[in-house]
């Protein structure tokens, strides 16, 4: 299975630890993630205006780029861009001429925009990943924090039901782990609010992890960089113990048995690659 | 200065731009119901909507409430009348920020210490959302 993929800038900066293991489960699985060439930010932000055109020319310069294969990413922020820009690509003729016009691509709309979660579901499938599975995660309660960008709108993002998604808890059923649903698992973070009126950002973290610790959650799992910063960040645990937020990719890697070496050597290898690209 | 002209532009604007027409809301309140950040906000989301359908324009730009919400599109997830209400806050804070009146926060804003830990995706989604 091949696949193009679109790493954005966190997935290079803070969020690392997510580009490596899934790097190293995906190796693990035979999945092929090719990391497109030259790529740019997607802008963090689906522009809600649509004569915001501007704000889609990375984004839309990115899904040319996959050349009709199909285009993988792993923040929750860029997959929502992504999908997003490429829904309105292929409904508004006017805005795909525009865009397209501007940076001198063709692009039709087509191609299919992936969240490696849909891969592992759709592709791969979970009953095929559970199978893989070296150390599962046995008597360790896990709770799913979806927030918003992987769901809404949802006749755009098709991910899930936005009301009752089940694809993190189908992942962590696969690896071995007690699923722990809690009521505030679709709910938002606070996003980018955590920069400029924190307050509101640990209001909204404090109902979340309140809801995952009542429910019995030991850990978290998220798609997303920033819910991980501001579960992590926003938190008054008032000496409580802390619940362990981590990358739904971090549990994947620990599943399979992948050690510290193996990733590692996946991320030095790429780390080689690109550096050659570089030169070349 | 918001000139009188410029008000009445604001909901022409935003039936265009976000496709979204306020008189379409007939004020169930589902929506700030279903908004996490309500508690920051002085005007609810649905009150926003009753602004706009009363022409209450000046009052919208003033108000806090369009630089509280997240774009979290919970509020759209339960529009019964499907209105995107996420998209009538963005075309409230666009109307300020493409005036170049309201830049409300850029990278002098930020300590070496938020620099040190929070992720690129904050720092790229927050440029985005409150300046031009």
């Amino acid at each position: 299975m091949r696949y193009r993929y679109f790493p954005g800038c966190t997935l290079k900066g803070q969020a690392k630890s997510m580009e490596d293991t899934t790097m190293a489960a995906a190796t693990a699985l035979g999945i092929e993630l090719v990391e497109l060439d030259e790529w740019q930010c997607c802008g963090a932000v689906y522009p809600l205006y649509e004569d915001e055109l501007i704000s889609l020319l990375s984004p839309v310069r990115t899904l040319a780029a996959a050349e009709g294969e199909p285009l993988v990413s792993l923040c929750a922020a860029c997959h929502h861009v992504l999908k997003r820009s490429q829904e309105l690509m292929q409904r508004s003729e006017d805005a795909r001429k525009k865009v397209t016009d501007f940076l001198e691509v063709d692009y039709s709309g087509e191609g299919r925009v992936l969240h490696f979660l849909e891969v592992l579901r759709d592709d791969l499938g979970f009953d095929k990943l559970a199978e893989m599975i070296k150390k599962p995660l046995e008597g360790r309660k896990i709770a799913a924090y979806y927030g918003c960008l992987l769901l809404r709108p949802s006749k755009v993002m098709q991910f899930d039901d936005p009301e009752n998604p089940t694809i993190m808890e189908d992942l962590i059923k696969a690896l071995g782990a007690e699923v722990v649903k809690s009521p505030y698992r679709t709910e938002c973070c606070g996003a980018y609010l955590s920069v400029t009126e924190e307050g509101v950002a640990r209001d909204t973290v404090a109902r979340i992890l309140d809801s995952a610790r009542k429910s019995g959650a030991e850990a978290i799992i998220t798609a997303c960089p920033l819910c991980r910063y501001n579960l992590e960040n926003c938190a008054d645990e008032d000496g409580r113990e802390p619940i362990k937020v981590y990358y739904f990719s971090e549990l994947l890697a620990e599943a399979m048995g992948l050690q510290f070496k193996q990733l590692m050597s996946a991320a030095l290898e790429r780390r080689h690659s690109s550096y050659d690209d570089h030169k070349r | 200065m918001t000139t009188t002209s410029d008000k009445s532009r604001l909901i022409d604007d935003m039936k265009m731009q976000s496709g979204q027409d306020p008189a379409e809301c007939y004020q169930c309140a589902k929506c700030s119901a279903a908004c996490p950040v309500t508690a920051a906000m002085d005007l609810l989301p649905h009150q926003v909507i009753r602004y706009l359908q009363m022409g209450l324009e000046e009052d919208l730009l003033k108000s806090k409430t369009p630089w509280i919400c997240a774009s979290c599109f919970t509020c759209a997830a339960r529009c019964p009348r499907d209105l995107d209400l996420a998209r009538i806050m963005e075309g409230i804070r666009l109307s300020l920020l493409r005036r170049r009146e309201g830049n409300k926060f850029g990278p002098a804003d930020l300590t070496p210490e938020q620099l040190e830990k929070l992720p690129q995706q904050a720092l790229v989604s927050g440029f985005r959302k409150y300046n031009k």
